[in-house]
């Protein structure tokens, strides 16, 4: 049958031999963009790494930065203070947000939810310097100073429409065969989402979760006038802080060769500890649903 | 035990479409009862309301009466109790994914509260083994995820999870048409040994399977409850022309 097709005049006629270019130009094409596009990424990556790792030293976690002019100290209090500010952040975002996505994917129904899913969009579209200012106002200038609370609950309010939207996205992803299945054993509907629809969707909500804290990990614009900066340790929730993105963004600016290798240490501490997380969130959800499929 | 179900005058719809119209019907306790008829006749429709699952769809709404056992289902009664008595196997098995074997037969007692361990143990060995699964997932039904079994063995684990409840009736809504010959032969085996102590409504798009394991069959068509009688009389001698024109492959 195979020898039949292969002798008859018609097993060259297809695919004809201008596809074959069409083919292999356009996946050429491809391949060059998907290229392109890692070969930036892997650059910034490569170059980060190449900087901020030679001038790491054991000092920079330890010590506290000294005044300008002078070489050697660290940043021991904007790893801490960015630390503090990204718990408090999602101290206020993650259950706001995954609670209202929670809501808005399986209880939720007419103008009300169309209503919260236009609004958080519209907020996530907000400048990060416009909910700055909008903190300024609320807290920093009712207390008279600036703070980690400010800085907290300006990346805070940055991260709910983001944890919001992506619980809802992960949660109606869910196949509606699994509610039912809930459903039919005579769960309520709430014992049903609790039980397995939220499971279901754990490790996308958490993924989501993470991808939010990378993203304002790395919020300079809002912390400029909510945190604002300190060049010492910053002991409770009252006083202004330093944080990391605020300090690349103040030495990276500054005429000091070693201000400027701070920086990229910096830059460096902030990737590395958003890989972090990340690695041990994933590691602990699947970690979790392995015990059960293995 | 099983219990009777008493239909009278159900009509459901979704949204504006009229999807069940005015069907009454007497389903015995203790036997198999099948629904035949061609896609979209309404006869998937027809077993969501015997467990009160059509009004859980946006847009549903039901009109009529449904006893199960001389109970009205439809009034003085929470779905959720209603879905305890009657329990439901989909088309497509849905066997929890996040949960084990063990914890997707405990899943609809656990939602009633936590009996002891060891009396929970033997309770889903016990489901299990009426499931017909037992013998296959034994070694590791406490460790591997429902949905780490092959579609037959999960749409199996469904059926054990719906016993767990200890329901009156169990309603299968096409539970074989996802499945390979030899799965579909083990759920009729299954039905066969499950029908002395529930009473079993299926809804099957398989005519042979309809023949082969119900003792009353219902022929659906355009909403209509067009026949109701018992299998041998409806396959070899149906009393309306469109129960034989549908049997013998005229349509549908």
């Amino acid at each position: 049958m195979s020898r039949a097709r292969a002798n008859s005049p018609r097993a060259h006629a297809y695919p004809p031999p201008h596809k074959k270019v069409i083919n292999v130009v356009m996946l050429t094409l491809t391949g060059l963009c998907a290229l392109l596009v890692v070969s930036v990424l892997l650059f910034i990556l490569g170059y980060l790494v190449w900087n901020g790792a030679r001038s790491l030293s054991w000092n920079f976690f330890t010590k506290l930065p000294v005044p300008a002019g002078q070489t050697g100290g660290g940043m021991a209090n904007a790893i801490v203070g960015s630390a503090k500010l990204l718990l408090l952040a999602s101290a206020i975002g993650v259950p706001i947000g995954v609670l209202g996505g929670v809501y808005l994917a399986e209880f939720g129904k007419g103008w009300f939810s169309f209503a919260v899913r236009y609004t958080t969009d519209l907020l996530n579209g907000v400048p990060s310097i416009v909910i700055g200012i909008f903190v300024y106002t609320l807290i920093v200038i009712p207390q008279h100073h600036f703070s980690t609370l400010a800085g907290g609950v300006a990346l805070g309010i940055m991260m709910i429409p983001i944890a919001l939207r992506s619980t809802d996205e992960f949660l109606r992803a869910v196949p509606n065969t699994l509610r039912e299945g809930g459903l039919a054993l005579g769960a309520s509907k709430a014992q049903t989402v609790v039980t397995v629809i939220i499971p279901a969707a754990m490790q996308g909500i958490v993924t989501g979760i993470m991808l939010n804290l990378a993203r304002v990990a790395g919020e300079t614009a809002p912390l400029l006038f909510t945190a604002f900066g300190n060049q010492f340790w910053s002991s409770g929730w009252n006083g202004p802080t330093a944080s990391l993105p605020v300090v690349i963004f103040n030495y990276a600016i500054s005429p000091y060769e070693d201000w400027h290798r701070q920086a990229w240490a910096a830059g460096f501490v902030l990737l590395s500890g958003i890989f972090l997380t990340n690695i041990v969130a994933r590691l602990l959800v699947s970690g979790r649903r392995s015990t059960s499929r293995s | 035990m099983g219990v009777d179900i008493k239909v009278e005058d159900l009509n459901a719809w979704y949204g504006t479409v009229h999807t069940l119209k005015g069907v009454s019907l007497h389903i015995p306790a203790n036997q198999v009862t099948a629904l035949i008829g061609p896609s979209g006749c309404g006869k998937s429709t027809f077993v969501r309301c015997l467990n009160r699952m059509h009004e859980t769809s946006r847009g549903a709404r039901v009109e009529g009466s449904v006893h199960v056992g001389g109970e009205d289902i439809y009034s003085g009664i929470s779905p959720v109790e209603v879905r305890r008595k009657v329990g439901m196997v989909f088309q497509r098995p849905n066997p929890f994914p996040t949960m084990s074997i063990y914890e997707n037969v405990a899943s609809g007692v656990r939602l009633n509260g936590s009996p002891p361990k060891a009396e929970l143990d033997t309770l889903v060995e016990q489901c299990l083994r009426n499931a017909a699964l037992w013998d296959e997932v034994k070694d590791v039904y406490r460790k591997r995820s429902g949905a780490g079994i092959s579609g037959g063995q999960q749409q199996r684990l469904c059926i054990a999870r719906a016993l767990a409840v200890d329901p009156e009736v169990l309603l299968m809504d096409e539970p074989a048409s996802a499945l390979d010959p030899i799965s579909t032969g083990k759920i009729e085996d299954l039905i066969f040994e499950l029908k002395t102590q529930y009473t079993i409504v299926i809804v099957t798009h398989n005519m042979q399977q309809a023949a082969r394991v119900a003792e009353k069959t219902g022929f659906f068509l355009m909403g209509n409850l067009v026949e109701f009688d018992a299998t041998q009389k409806i396959f070899t001698a149906p009393s309306d022309k469109r129960t034989e024109d549908y049997i013998t492959g005229r349509f549908g």
